[in-house]
C-alpha cells in the first residue's frame, strides 16, 4: 500500500505540471490586457506599456511561465494584479466557505440519495422507482442558476424562509443558527444536482447486488429482510458509489462556481469569477492549481477508499 | 394462453419401504416464468421451469436428481426450499406445506431446510468474514449470542474439516473446495433436518469434488442429515444418492433407486444419459453409443404428447399426442413404450 502511494503521488507531479501549463495558456490566450482593465480609458499607450511592465506580460509567455512556476516552487502563487495581495492569501481567505458549502452539499446530497435509491431499488420497475428515476432525471437535467434563482425567487423573495445570500447578516453577528440559514439555499441547489445523480447509482448498484448469488445465500440462511438490504446487499452497493465521489467532487467545484456567484457566497466560487472579469491570471492560475490538486487528491482517496471497503482489493 | 391447467394428483409414488413417512412430499409441482414483451410488459407465454413434478425423500436418505442444463432441477431445488414461489403444486415438508407459508414462518422453518449451492464463489458474501457469515443465521434466529455463535461457527468449520483460524478470513482468501466446505458448514450452523444440495461440487475441480462428497457423506451419518442431491454429472449422483429422479424439460421421467437406475434403466432418455457416460475401462470404450439428435425444445413452447419425443430414438404416434403418466411403484417411469427390464438386462453389463 505504502509504495502504491508513492507511486500513485510521484504520477501526480507531471499531471499536476500538464494542468498548470495548458491553464496558463488558455488563460493567456483570453481577449485583453490586465492592463487595459486596471487603467483608465484615458490612459495613454505608455501608460499601459508600463502597467504591462510591471506585470511581466511584456515577456514571451514561456518566459512568463518559468517565472510562474519557479516562484511557485519556492513556495509562492504571486500577487493578484488588480489588488496587490498574495494570491496564496486571497485563496486563504475564500477557502474556508467554499469547503464548508461543498462539504455540507455532499453530505446533505448522500444522506438522501442513499436510502432513496435503496427505496427504488426494492421497488424495482413499480411506479414508485419510475417517479425517482424521473425526479432523478429533472435534478441532472436542471442548471445551477435556474435552479438558483427559482429557490431564490420563492423561499427567499415569496416565503422569505431564507435569505436571498451571502454568508452572514450583517450585524448579527453570524451565530450557527444564522450560519445555516444561509446554507440552505445553495446547499439544495449544489445537493440536488450530486443527489440526482447519485440516487441512480446507489439504484442501479443496488439492484445489482440484489441480484447477487450471495444474497440468495442470505435468504436461505433465513435472515430478515432489513439485514439483508443493509448488511448485505448495501456494503456491496456502496462500493461502486465511493468511487462515483471522486467524481462528483470536480463537478462539485464546477457547480459550486456558478452557485457561489448567484447566492453571492463568499467563497473560492465567486474569486474564480470576478478574477476572470478582471483578468486576474496570477489568482486564476493559484485557483486553477489548487482545484487540480483537489480532484488529483479526491481520486487518489477515492481508490484509496476502494481497498478500505471491499477486502478483496489490495495495491501492490 | 393457459397457464396451468390443474392436472389430476398423481398416485403418491409408493415408499420403498411401505412404513416410513417421507420427510419432504413434492406434489405436482409447478413454476412457470412469465415471458414479457412490449411496452406494457404483457405475459405472452411461460417458460415451463418445473412442470408437473412429484417425489418423495425419506428421512435419512439421499435423493439425487439429475438431468441435462435447463431441465428444471435446480428451480426443483430451490422452490423446495422456498427461494423459488411454486407457480402451483405442494411442497409438503415435515407435515406443512411450504408453498403456502407466510414469508415470517417460512423464515421460521428455514432452520429445517437449508440449501448448498452451486458456485462457492459468487455465493459467499465478499464483504463478510467467515466467521460472521456462519454466526449470523444463529444469530438471526435467536439461538445464541454472538460469541456462542463464533465459538459454534469455529466449531462447524473444524467437523468441515478447515481450521478455526479461517474464522476471520474473507471468502476470496480460500479456494474453491475450502469455500464450498464454508458453504456447507453455514448450511449445517442451524442443525437443519434437509439440505438440498444443489451441484455442490459441479464449480470445483475433480480432485476436490471426491473430497466434498465424502465430506457430505460423512455428515450425513453423523447428523443424521437427509439430501436432495442435484446434479448433471452421473459420477457424483451414483456415488452419493439412494434414490435417483431423472428429469427432462421440467418432467420426471424416472424414478428408482440408484442401483435399479444403473442397471436397469426403462426410460429411453435415462438410457441415453447413461449411455453418454464416459467409461472408465478403455477396453470397453469401442461398445457403439447411442446418439441424440437435436437440441432440448424450447420449454416455452415444449412439445405436445410426451417432452421427449422429438429426440426419442423409439417415439410413436401415441407420444406425439398424449402424455404418458408416471407410473406407481418403487420404479417409476414415464413413458408409453418403457424398455424391456429383461432385455436391458443381458444386453449392458451392470455397472
Amino acid at each position: 500500500m505504502a509504495s502504491y502511494l508513492i507511486r500513485r503521488l510521484l504520477i501526480g507531479i507531471p499531471v499536476l505540471l500538464g494542468v498548470t501549463v495548458i491553464n496558463f495558456f488558455i488563460i493567456n490566450l483570453a481577449p485583453g490586457s490586465p492592463a487595459d482593465l486596471y487603467l483608465s480609458p484615458t490612459a495613454t499607450p505608455e501608460d499601459v506599456a508600463r502597467t504591462e511592465a510591471e506585470l511581466g506580460l511584456n515577456q514571451p509567455i514561456f518566459v512568463q511561465y518559468v517565472r510562474w512556476l519557479t516562484q511557485l516552487l519556492h513556495g509562492d502563487l504571486g500577487v493578484s494584479f488588480q489588488n496587490r495581495e498574495p494570491v496564496a492569501q486571497l485563496i486563504g481567505d475564500r477557502i474556508g466557505p467554499t469547503l464548508l458549502l461543498m462539504g455540507t452539499s455532499l453530505v446533505v446530497a448522500y444522506l438522501i440519495a442513499i436510502p432513496i435509491g435503496i427505496f427504488a431499488a426494492r421497488r424495482k420497475n413499480t411506479a414508485a422507482d419510475y417517479s425517482v428515476v424521473g425526479a432523478s432525471f429533472l435534478g441532472i437535467s436542471v442548471p445551477h442558476f435556474f435552479l438558483g434563482l427559482a429557490v431564490i425567487y420563492l423561499f427567499a423573495l415569496q416565503f422569505g424562509w431564507f435569505p436571498t445570500g451571502g454568508m452572514l447578516t450583517l450585524g448579527r453577528g453570524g451565530g450557527f443558527v444564522d450560519r445555516v440559514e444561509h446554507l440552505v439555499l445553495p446547499v439544495t441547489v449544489l445537493a440536488t444536482a450530486i443527489a440526482a445523480n447519485m440516487v441512480r447509482y446507489v439504484r442501479s448498484s443496488m439492484i445489482d447486488a440484489f441480484g447477487q448469488d450471495y444474497i440468495r445465500t442470505a435468504r436461505a440462511k433465513g435472515l430478515g429482510g432489513f439485514t439483508i438490504t443493509n448488511k448485505h446487499a448495501l456494503r456491496n452497493a456502496l462500493i461502486p458509489v465511493v468511487t462515483v465521489i471522486g467524481v462528483d467532487l470536480s463537478a462539485l467545484i464546477g457547480g459550486a462556481i456558478v452557485t457561489e456567484q448567484i447566492f453571492q457566497w463568499p467563497g473560492i466560487g465567486l474569486l474564480t469569477i470576478q478574477s476572470i472579469g478582471s483578468r486576474d491570471y496570477s489568482v486564476l492560475m493559484g485557483i486553477n492549481l489548487i482545484a487540480a490538486i483537489a480532484v488529483f487528491a479526491a481520486n487518489l482517496l477515492t481508490d484509496v477508499a476502494y481497498a478500505v471497503v471491499d477486502p478483496r482489493v489490495a495495491y501492490a | 394462453m393457459t397457464i396451468t391447467k390443474p392436472s389430476e394428483e398423481q398416485a403418491a409414488p409408493s415408499t420403498p419401504d411401505e412404513q416410513r413417512e417421507p420427510l419432504l412430499r413434492v406434489r405436482n409441482l409447478k413454476r412457470y416464468y412469465p415471458i414479457r414483451k412490449g411496452v406494457i410488459a404483457r405475459t405472452v407465454g411461460h417458460v415451463r421451469a418445473v412442470d408437473d413434478v412429484s417425489f418423495d425423500v425419506y428421512p435419512g436418505e439421499t435423493l439425487g436428481i439429475v438431468g441435462e442444463s435447463g431441465c428444471g432441477k435446480s428451480t426443483t431445488g430451490r422452490a423446495i426450499v422456498r427461494l423459488e414461489t411454486p407457480t402451483a403444486g405442494s411442497v409438503i415438508f415435515d407435515g406443512t406445506d411450504i408453498a403456502e407459508l407466510s414469508t415470517a414462518r417460512m423464515r421460521r422453518l428455514r432452520t429445517d431446510l437449508q440449501m448448498v449451492f452451486q458456485d462457492p464463489y459468487s455465493s459467499l458474501n465478499p464483504q463478510i468474514r467467515i466467521g460472521d457469515l456462519l454466526a449470523e443465521p444463529l444469530i438471526a434466529h435467536h439461538r445464541l449470542d454472538r460469541s456462542g455463535a463464533h465459538a459454534k461457527a469455529a466449531e462447524m468449520l473444524k467437523i468441515v474439516g478447515l481450521p478455526a483460524a479461517y474464522l476471520n478470513r474473507y471468502p476470496h482468501e480460500l479456494s474453491g473446495g475450502q469455500r464450498q466446505r464454508v458453504g456447507i458448514a453455514r448450511a449445517l450452523m442451524l442443525e437443519p433436518k434437509l439440505i438440498v444440495c444443489d451441484e455442490p461440487v459441479s464449480a470445483l475441480d475433480v480432485s476436490i469434488q471426491a473430497q466434498v462428497l465424502n465430506l457430505l457423506k460423512d455428515l450425513q451419518g453423523e447428523f443424521g442429515l437427509t439430501y436432495v442431491f442435484i446434479s448433471h454429472g452421473l459420477g457424483a449422483i451414483k456415488y452419493i444418492s439412494d434414490r435417483i429422479v431423472v428429469m427432462y424439460l421440467g418432467k420426471v421421467m424416472e424414478t428408482a433407486t440408484t442401483a435399479e437406475i444403473f442397471a436397469r434403466p426403462r426410460h429411453p432418455y435415462t438410457e441415453i444419459l447413461l449411455d453418454a457416460y464416459p467409461e472408465p475401462n478403455p477396453h470397453l470404450r469401442d461398445r457403439e453409443r447411442i446418439i441424440v439428435e437435436g437440441d432440448v425444445p424450447d420449454p416455452a413452447k415444449p412439445p405436445p404428447g410426451c417432452v421427449f419425443h422429438t429426440r426419442c430414438p423409439y417415439a410413436q404416434e401415441i407420444c406425439k399426442t398424449d402424455v404418458p403418466p408416471l407410473t406407481t411403484g418403487v420404479h417409476q417411469v414415464a413413458c408409453h413404450f418403457p424398455l424391456a427390464i429383461e432385455k436391458l438386462a443381458t444386453e449392458k453389463a451392470v455397472s
